[in-house]
């Protein structure tokens, strides 16, 4: 029944090409209920693009159902036009930070050089250049003094620098980014979004889980809206409007917030 | 001790012990990260029905039906618990909770109904293991490692448990990479196309393999103890995996030397006259490493609350 209903989003295939990212019908259901319903999304190659909505309106699991990290219960993802699995290697992401144990025993650089699977393989070894390359990354981030430090023993916005490190290694065309902001402090805040923008001149796609409204019109140019459905997708100045909010926050946005947010965008 | 006593009487049991220690410890590290340590305690459980049905099939006490039992029996219990944890979105101690004590009554049951009570089949040589017994009674001394005709004496258990710790090995070594990638991070592992599901699944067979063959050898207590505590005991050595399994091997060794050394000439040196379970003292002495690590350790305090930046 789901099923029957979720692929009336489908709609015809034939332009994904242009697209990095394409999601087609995709619905996600943990349980009775679903996450994620029937929703489409397209993200133009080279933007950066914000994917807002309330807590629990599924921008997670929709990021982790694109990439495969769960399994939709129906709905179909094409990355540069083709099939997620024949494109895994142009994809670069990064997981909220507190979904890892970070007392796990490795150091910061070992980490990074997680971000070189691909390249090293089951057996390939370690070489100097692939050091070289993850300190690189690292010093991108401004955290290459911190190399040889425990994960655990790194604030959390170290952490998150860590991880957008790691992605960098990955050397792809496609970044996707789970809430790289939250609860970091104002100079991690501020090297993730320049290293992000630098991403972008570099021609690559961005799509970022975000949930601070205030940022969205500084840091982004395309925004996704979500509430379990689609809400509203499109360039910030088209898609993020005081109406296209209150459909996605419904009565949840504080009126001061609303009032403050419509100064922004107009 | 002369070669003539150590190597027909301790050299097998000694060898024997210190290869079931590694290969319990060696896939114990992954599993005591991913919280999953608990499943050598339940291994050792759901292995009863398995030997109790190969019993009932074959009509004989003999090793190999019995451990393919065995290995039946874990093989479905991990199954079972990785299909509980995953469809029912439950933590793996709970999975392993209903799935190990359920098929362990149901192993009693059989037991119990069936004419294998009778015979040697009893829950004292299965929990202790029998270590001690594994001796090498062609053996006259040193030479006989040498010696084609006495090595065709060695206990059964001695190859296999070797063939089983050379598996372990091959495994962790081979899947390294995507083995300490998923257990930190599963979900960026699957975006980098690892199959962690399977990874998963592969690794704690691996781990139930190892259990049935320490199992068989030497008993239950030390696969209970071997899959926690030289890795629990290693990570308070070191914040570094790749260090944590070397120190984890040394001590599932320390383990094994020091406990069977102990279990034999202690209670001598008390004044006593018996000896103690050698699989008993070496679970022991695995559990007193682990005491002092936490109490000394270098890296014992958890990493984390961070430090101010």
């Amino acid at each position: 029944m789901l099923d029957l209903v979720s692929n009336q989003g489908t709609s015809p295939t034939d332009t994904l090409g242009d697209s990095s990212l394409a999601i087609r019908g995709l619905t996600v259901s943990y349980g009775q209920k679903p996450a994620v319903f029937s929703v489409d999304m397209t993200v133009q190659p080279g933007a950066m693009t914000a994917i807002i909505g309330p807590n629990g309106a599924g921008k997670s699991t929709m990021l982790k159902a694109a990439l495969g990290i769960v399994k939709p219960l129906s709905g179909q993802v094409t990355v540069f036009g083709e099939p997620l699995e024949q494109q895994r290697a142009r994809i670069a992401y990064v997981p909220q930070r507190a979904s890892v144990d970070w007392d796990f025993p490795t150091r910061v650089i070992d980490v990074v050089l997680m971000g070189l699977y691909r390249e090293l393989g089951l057996l390939g070894r370690v070489r100097s250049r692939h050091k070289a390359k993850a300190m690189d990354c690292l010093h991108r981030v401004g955290m290459r003094d911190f190399a040889d430090r425990q994960i655990g023993q790194l604030s959390g916005g170290q952490q998150q620098r860590v991880f957008l490190a790691r992605s960098l290694a990955q050397d792809a065309d496609l970044y996707l980014l789970d809430e790289p902001f939250a609860g970091v402090d104002a100079a991690t805040e501020k090297a993730i979004i320049g290293v992000l923008k630098s991403l972008k001149d570099a021609g690559k796609t961005v799509v970022v889980v975000h949930h601070d409204l205030a940022t969205v019109t500084d840091y982004f140019d395309h925004v996704f809206l979500i509430n379990t459905r689609k809400v509203a997708e499109g360039s910030v100045a088209e898609a993020f409007t005081a109406d296209t909010l209150q459909a996605a926050y419904g009565g949840r946005l504080a009126t001061a917030q609303v009032d403050q947010l419509s100064r922004v965008v107009g | 001790m002369s070669g003539e006593e150590f190597v027909p009487l301790s050299l097998t049991p000694l060898l024997i012990g210190i290869f079931a220690a590694v290969a319990c410890a060696l896939p114990g590290n992954f599993l005591v990260l991913r919280r999953q340590a608990l499943i050598g305690d339940a291994i050792s459980h759901v292995v009863l029905p398995g030997i109790v049905v190969a019993f009932l099939l074959t009509g004989a006490i003999s090793a190999w039906p019995m451990m393919l039992g065995a290995a039946g029996a874990a093989v479905i219990a991990v199954i079972l618990i990785e299909a509980i944890r995953r469809l029912g979105k439950i933590e793996p101690g709970a999975a392993m909770g209903v799935v190990f004590t359920t098929m362990f009554a149901g192993g009693v049951l059989l037991l119990e109904q069936t004419d294998t009570s009778t015979v040697h089949l009893d829950v004292e040589h299965a929990l202790y293991g029998n270590l001690e017994s594994l001796i090498w009674l062609d053996a006259t001394g040193w030479s006989s490692v040498l010696d084609l005709e006495a090595l065709a004496g060695l206990p059964v258990e001695l190859p296999r448990m070797a063939l089983t710790l050379v598996l372990v090995i091959a495994f962790t070594w081979l899947f390294w990479r995507p083995l300490k990638l998923s257990t930190f991070d599963e979900g960026f592992a699957r975006t980098v196309g690892i199959r962690t599901n399977l990874l998963g699944l592969a690794l704690v067979v691996i781990a139930a393999i190892a259990a049935v063959a320490a199992f068989d050898a030497v008993g239950s207590i030390i696969v209970i103890a071997m899959f926690i505590c030289p890795p629990a005991a290693a990570r308070m050595m070191t914040n570094q995996l790749e260090h944590q399994i070397g120190w984890s091997v040394g001590f599932a060794i320390a383990s094994a030397v020091s406990g069977y050394v102990l279990a034999g000439y202690g209670p001598l040196w008390l004044g006593a006259q018996d000896a103690v379970s050698a699989a008993g003292m070496i679970a022991t002495m695995s559990g007193v490493i682990l005491a002092l690590t936490a109490v000394f350790g270098p890296c014992r305090t958890r990493a984390g609350a961070p430090v101010q930046a």
